[in-house]
């Protein structure tokens, strides 16, 4: 297997090329059985990736393993294991600068340990995709489910999704690499789902044929040229401004950040089209109270829609799919008739809260309830969503 | 006890080497199979042999958004008697959250529940069928690791969530058919019983007749009789 062998019509493992139109919208499908990571092998299948770099880290770990076997099968060409996650967010970030479609996974402690890098790699305008599988973070030390460490990727300049299921992980690694590799947007895009429950979760899903693959990444459409022996990485560093202390290096670096974050903005009409939208809007459109969360809280979420419908209590859930860029527009539009607006989360500190109070100050009279809120690895059932509603609702009626 | 309710959320407690997670994809897969809507989610832990494992299955005829462990569950299955008598349970009791009107199975050969268990139990219009799983499965399979088999045949013997060909194209779909990524200590037990039976075919044909045995059994249950406790020979 060798890139040698790519044609027009064929990647290098013999899979027919498509476009993403095809791969996500036209392309028949079929159901199966699967888990978040496995799924996670499945879209990496499909999407003609040329290098992927691991560390073990629970519960990404089969992912990355995963991703391991797909090069033993030919499909992904280099693979390797890094020292650890500073590594390995610094060794893909050089295979994407040399022009490949890059992907790596990641958890957590490694989420954080790796850092540094993620500025950059939107600073270098690098197409690499992260799967992040959200851990705890905290010490004493946890395995579960937590998704504080997405507050600290917020302001990266990285784009960041948010999978609710393993259908939508599937969906959204493949139009990541697409979005994010389009000539005008040339940013990192963060694929992040609930760890264990979704990477560890087995649900039903529907897959388009593994003999079918996206066309391959041509860095040369990149705004920075791919690094070769004339080259160095990320073309300013020949003449590095943080050696310089003038008025030009400070302006330099004040316009890239903004350029790297409208880079992320212009994301958007993309984003619409292949994702179906920023945001998924569920239940009653003329509700009162109103959900607004991301990854499994909206599955909690539409659970307790389910529940209160029966109790005759009207509800929507807003499930925002981007959360960089974030949905301002579908925020406010979906929002429009809120009166309490509840905002479940698994993390302690209820950063889609402020995201969302952020978005909406001067914009809305409804009133933002960051509950309810677990954290830690703490499952979120259906049970403790209907009693913070109920409390609100039964509150403002009186004794 | 309804067979035709909508959603099932079930708790599996056991012990590590059981096939408790093994027997929640399959479920899983029986129902997909059926048409049919399942999830599945194993407690997420430091699994080894003998020390608790728990899964998580919900069921239903409609989509399923809730994930992560179930913390009401309205159907309880228990794997092996320490569960309840040494506590190794990542729920303690083991009936904590239990819904009102629910089914508890238990893989036991002696009376495992205590004056308080039953107290509870009974509050909650609990019923609560025990047999020996473990029995059967060394009487039918002539190995302990089918007792899975016979937790899982008794449970939809009982429900009648899906029929036994469902049931056979999972458990051939699991264990000879290679979509299915296993953890090492997983995989390991699955070449231990593969290397129990000449054949994988065997292995099918045994394990099928541990579940057609419970099916038979479960039969004859009456869930609705007002009895707390259905004890069932092996």
């Amino acid at each position: 297997m060798s890139i040698k062998n790519m044609t027009k019509e064929k990647n290098w493992s013999g899979q027919k090329l498509v476009s993403t139109d095809y791969m996500l919208f036209e392309a028949p499908r079929e159901k199966h059985f699967m888990t978040g990571s496995e799924v996670t092998k499945e879209a990496i299948k499909r999407c003609t990736v040329d290098a992927s770099v691991s560390y073990p880290i629970t519960p990404q770990s089969e992912a990355a393993h995963l991703i391991g076997e797909l090069w033993a099968e030919g499909y992904v060409g280099m693979y390797f294991r890094g020292e650890n996650e500073f590594g390995v967010m610094s060794e893909v970030a050089g295979c994407a600068m040399a022009g490949a479609r890059t992907v790596t996974t990641t958890s957590g402690p490694g989420t954080l340990r790796a850092m540094e890098n993620f500025p950059m790699w939107s600073g270098t305008r690098i197409p690499v995709q992260l799967i992040l599988m959200a851990r705890g973070i905290n010490s004493p030390l946890t395995i579960q489910p937590d998704n504080l460490e997405v507050t600290f990727m917020l302001e990266t300049g990285c784009m960041i999704w948010y999978a609710e299921n393993v259908q939508e992980l599937f969906d959204m690694t493949i139009a990541g690499f697409t979005v994010a590799e389009m000539p005008d947007v040339h940013v990192p895009i963060v694929t992040v789902v609930d760890g264990f429950f979704v990477s560890h979760t087995r649900e039903s899903v529907m897959l388009p044929p593994d003999d079918i693959a996206l066309m391959p990444y041509d860095p040369y459409k990149a705004p920075l040229p791919p690094i070769d022996s004339e080259m160095p990485p990320g073309r300013f560093l020949r003449d590095p401004f943080v050696m310089k202390s003038n008025y030009i290096s400070y302006a330099t670096h004040a316009s890239w950040q903004w350029e790297v974050r409208s880079a992320v903005d212009r994301s958007i009409p993309y984003a619409r089209h292949y994702l179906n939208g920023l945001a998924h809007v569920t239940g009653d459109l003329d509700a009162e109270i109103v959900f607004v969360a991301c990854g499994t809280a909206s599955h909690q979420a539409k659970e307790a829609n389910r529940e209160l419908t029966k109790l005759g209590i009207k509800s929507k859930v807003v499930k925002l799919r981007t959360i960089r860029p974030f949905p301002h527009a579908e925020l406010l539009e979906a929002t429009k008739s809120a009166k309490h607006i509840f905002v479940p989360e698994f993390n302690i500190v209820g950063w889609l809260e402020k995201e969302v109070t952020q978005s909406l100050y001067g914009k809305s009279e409804a009133k933002i309830i960051g509950r309810p809120r677990v954290a830690g690895g703490m499952s979120m059932p259906v049970e403790a969503i209907l009693h913070e509603v109920l409390e609100h609702v039964n509150e403002e009626k009186g004794a | 006890m309804a067979a035709d309710k909508k959603r099932y959320n079930m708790r599996i407690s056991g012990l590590g080497g059981q096939g408790v997670v093994t027997s929640a994809h399959i479920l899983g897969s029986c129902m997909d199979n059926a048409g049919k809507f399942a999830s599945l989610v194993p407690f997420f832990g430091s699994e080894k042999r003998m020390a608790p494992v728990e899964a998580y299955v919900r069921a239903s005829s409609e989509p399923i958004y809730e994930v992560g462990e179930v913390v009401y569950p309205d159907i309880i299955m228990i794997y092996h008697s320490q569960v309840v008598t040494h506590g190794k349970s990542y729920t303690m009791p083991f009936y904590t959250g239990l819904k009102k009107n629910s089914l508890v199975i238990i893989n036991t050969g002696f009376e495992v529940l205590n004056e308080d268990d039953k107290k509870v139990l009974s509050d909650l219009n609990a019923t609560v069928v025990q047999f020996d799983a473990t029995a059967l499965a060394i009487k039918i399979a002539g190995t302990e690791l089918a007792t899975n088999m016979a937790m899982m045949g008794m449970l939809l013997g009982l429900t009648g969530l899906v029929t036994e060909a469902h049931i056979e194209a999972a458990v051939r779909e699991r264990f000879l058919g290679n979509s299915f990524v296993a953890s090492g200590g997983t995989a390991s037990l699955d070449s231990a019983i593969e290397k129990k039976f000449k054949k994988k075919e065997d292995l099918l044909a045994k394990n099928m007749e541990v579940i057609n045995a419970t099916f038979e059994m479960a039969a004859k249950i009456d869930l609705n009789s007002d009895e707390l406790i259905i004890n069932i020979a092996v």
